[in-house]
């Protein structure tokens, strides 16, 4: 019997096994991304978090999502005869999940700009938002026009048109740009006053106003921009006839009617449906996309810039970590029972808690009580973490010293200080020296966790190049390279000090 | 049976020195005086409390009852010496471990002038001076530079010396000073440590090696189960054995410098 055979003893069949199922699980995959298939399903992506009026789960029940997106997408399931079904999808990741056939259509708030319409199939545009600069009340006088704005820090989701103005009045008007991974936390920075404006559509804007007291929008118009839908370019054919359902439902009020049950509408809307109706070529005029080589030379200095970053705040936070670890791992061998506990309470409990929870904590739980820079909370963030595990290491190379050499020290006269600082402390930084080389080449990598409190360093950057890009092929090599660039040397040097010290003297 | 220095001027006197570890007495009351200049074998079954009677002298380790004096630093029973006491102990007592104990991360004439900067605030010149001149002195001044783990046993030995000797303290208290050293070395060991005690130095040496000990002892202390039974010269005592304990220790000389596991 052939089954006796593919006995589970023999790994190549289980191999075969597994390459068929990933290539079925593949194909499977394609069909429901694929409805002009037969497949009976629309599966269209978006981002729960980006929440009302957009997506956000039901609060009635949290098992379905609600929003003006969820009503876009269920008419254009049912005019195609599909049932539509909900991807989850973090915002900035939408574009390469479209592509990579996650899902058919990406729906949630999207904006139209050239990358996409060079990287995507997008659709007509079926709503109009403004930019519009929101500030705390107090400075609403004073800060009307992103003129006003010179030398200050203003806040928008990363990833948007909103970015990309901010980012080029960095250099125009000298202000500061600040990238957030959702629509939240600017508003709430703002408040607490680590903003002095946030820059993003007017939808996202009315939203916060209901959220956040203190806060006025100016009516003013910093630029206008469309939502769109997006689709892998080998779905143009269905991308075609998406539009058409979407000109047909501008035509018979069916979109107007979905917009109005989510308070959304406005006289922008009609001039927009009308330029959108008028023909096939109602579409924004088509835009020459920047190549691949010019977007290269545009990001570069950005993410050379945020290398920086990450390198300088490597360093800091393990310098830190350093010297934060040698307290907790001298307290915890010298101390005194209570001292001991402590440390000890306090190195398991850094260990044992994401380092993202801890940095979240840090930067928006205690804004309340302290407000750190977002710079200050990563660096203590991050040292702090790592100084738990420095103490580990510290604590066992302490440990590892030979009592014959303390004893040796202590028959001299050496104090106990002197004994710690002369002989004990010494010999253990050496052997601690290539578990913390590794500790160090880790924090590198994990200071990509503080792109949470704003920070942009050079994974962050890599993201927002990729966003735009919509891809992430050169943008990943190159954060790659860059890493490497900094991570290899380090690993380097430290050989060479451990040589060293080892070495026979001339 | 008094060796050649008479106890004129004990550099140190122990009296009824006993010293516990939990329920075991390691050290029964044991009294011996060693006079100055004196070159002193303390010999042993292992476990007979050699090692441990001269970490007490150190000050390694506090002991139960009884006197120590060290060149008129007087230590007492019960827990570790004051910081004061020790303090003047430091200057007495220099020590050379069986396995040298050397700072492995300095080279060795960072070895010999550690203490003398950071404890007796010589200046550091004037410390590596003195370091350079004694390694010299003991023969290995051309290894000053090196690292401890790139000296052979007996340049080691030599170092740990030098180290011992630094503040230029009375007594010098050695464990085992020929274990791991060839006859060569040895005979070179006992040379060096004659010319010690000819320029007035006092050495007392926990040893199991009686060749070593008839060629360069002034006198012999044996010591069993905690207290010292025998002393004497050391062609009467190890010539002709009292106790019973020096005679078990000498019908081992099958197995010379068989320390066994402490």
């Amino acid at each position: 019997m052939t089954m006796t055979a593919a006995s589970p003893g023999r790994p190549a069949f289980g191999i075969v096994w597994l390459a068929a199922a990933l290539l079925l699980g593949a194909a499977a995959a394609r069909v429901v991304a694929q409805p002009q298939t037969l497949a009976a399903e629309l599966v269209w992506g978006g981002d729960a978090e980006g929440g009302s009026p957009y997506v956000e789960a039901d609060p009635r029940d949290p098992a379905r999502v609600v929003g003006f997106e969820v009503d876009v997408a269920a008419l254009i399931a049912s005019k195609l005869g599909l049932r539509p079904r909900f991807q989850p999808v973090q915002f900035t990741s939408i574009d390469a999940s479209v592509k990579r056939g996650d899902f058919l259509i990406g729906l949630s708030g999207i904006e139209d700009t050239p990358a996409r319409r060079a990287a995507l199939a997008v659709t007509v545009p079926y709503y109009e938002f403004r930019e519009v600069l929101t500030v705390r009340a107090a400075d609403a006088p004073r800060i009307r026009t992103l003129d006003d704005l010179r030398g200050k820090r203003v806040g928008t989701l990363g990833g948007t048109i909103a970015y990309e103005i901010l980012l080029a009045s960095q250099a125009a008007r000298g202000l500061v740009a600040v990238s957030y991974d959702d629509d939240v936390h600017p508003y709430s920075d703002l408040a607490l006053g680590r903003l002095d404006a946030v820059l993003l559509d007017h939808v996202l804007a009315e939203k916060a106003m209901r959220r956040e007291r203190g806060l006025v929008t100016h009516a003013e118009t910093v630029a206008v921009g469309h939502y769109v839908g997006v689709l892998d370019r080998r779905n143009a054919a269905v991308r075609d006839r998406i539009d058409a359902i979407l000109r047909e439902a501008m035509r018979d009020g069916t979109l107007e009617g979905i917009f109005r049950r989510w308070g959304l509408w406005n006289d922008d809307q009609p001039a927009l449906y009308a330029r959108v109706t008028a023909g096939p070529a109602g579409q924004a005029p088509p835009q020459r996309s920047p190549g691949t080589a010019t977007a290269v030379m545009r990001y570069l200095p950005a993410l050379l810039r945020a290398a920086v970053i990450t390198l300088v705040l490597s360093c800091l936070a393990m310098a830190l970590a350093v010297a934060a670890g040698v307290v907790v791992a001298s307290g915890r061998v010298y101390g005194g029972p209570l001292v001991r506990a402590g440390l000890t309470a306090y190195v398991e409990l850094t260990r044992g808690t994401p380092v993202l929870l801890q940095l979240f904590v840090l930067y928006y739980g205690l804004a309340e009580l302290v407000r750190l820079p977002a710079f200050v909370a990563a660096l203590l963030g991050l040292g702090l973490n790592y100084a738990a595990y420095e103490s580990e290491i510290y604590r066992g190379a302490l440990e590892a010293v030979p009592r014959g050499q303390l004893e040796a020290a202590r028959v001299l006269g050496l104090g106990e200080r002197q004994v710690f600082t002369l002989v004990r402390g010494p010999q253990a930084l050496r052997l601690a020296l290539a578990p913390m080389t590794n500790d160090f080449v880790a924090l590198l990598k994990d200071s990509s966790l503080v792109s949470v409190l704003t920070v942009v360093e050079l994974t962050k950057q890599t993201q927002i190049f990729a966003a735009n890009l919509g891809s992430w092929v050169v943008p990943g090599a190159l954060c790659a390279a860059l890493y490497l660039a900094m991570s290899l040397p380090l690993a380097r040097a430290a050989r060479r000090m451990e040589a060293k010290w080892k070495a026979p003297t001339p | 049976m008094e060796g050649a220095h008479a106890m004129s001027a004990p550099v140190l006197v122990a009296r009824g020195i006993t010293l516990r570890r939990g329920a075991r007495e390691v050290l029964r009351g044991v009294d011996l005086d060693v006079g100055r200049g004196e070159l002193v074998a303390l010999m042993g079954l292992s476990g007979g409390g050699k090692t441990t009677f001269l970490r007490a002298v150190a000050g390694l380790e506090g002991f139960d009852a009884g006197t120590l004096s060290v060149d008129g630093v007087g230590l007492r029973a019960g827990g570790p010496p004051p910081a004061g006491v020790l303090k003047a102990l430091r200057r007495k007592v220099g020590m050379v471990f069986q396995f040298h104990h050397l700072f492995e991360h300095l080279t060795a004439a960072h070895n010999v002038w550690l203490a003398l900067v950071h404890v007796h605030h010589v200046p550091r010149r004037e410390a590596e001076r003195r370091a350079l001149a004694l390694l010299d002195q003991l023969g290995v001044g051309a290894r000053a530079h090196a690292l401890p783990r790139e000296l052979s046993g007996g340049e080691a030995q030599r170092v740990a010396i030098a180290r011992a000797l630094a503040v230029d303290p009375p007594l010098l208290l050695m464990d085992e000073p020929t274990a791991s050293l060839d006859p060569a070395r040895r005979d070179e060991l006992g040379e060096t440590l004659e010319r010690l005690t000819r320029s007035g130095r006092t050495l007392l040496a926990a040893t199991h090696d009686d060749d070593f000990v008839r060629d360069v002892a002034d006198r012999v202390i044996v010591m069993a189960d905690g207290q010292v039974v025998e002393q004497g010269l050391p062609a009467a005592v190890l010539g002709a054995p009292q106790h019973p304990a020096t005679r078990e220790l000498l019908s081992q000389k099958t197995r010379p410098n068989g320390k066994g596991i402490r």
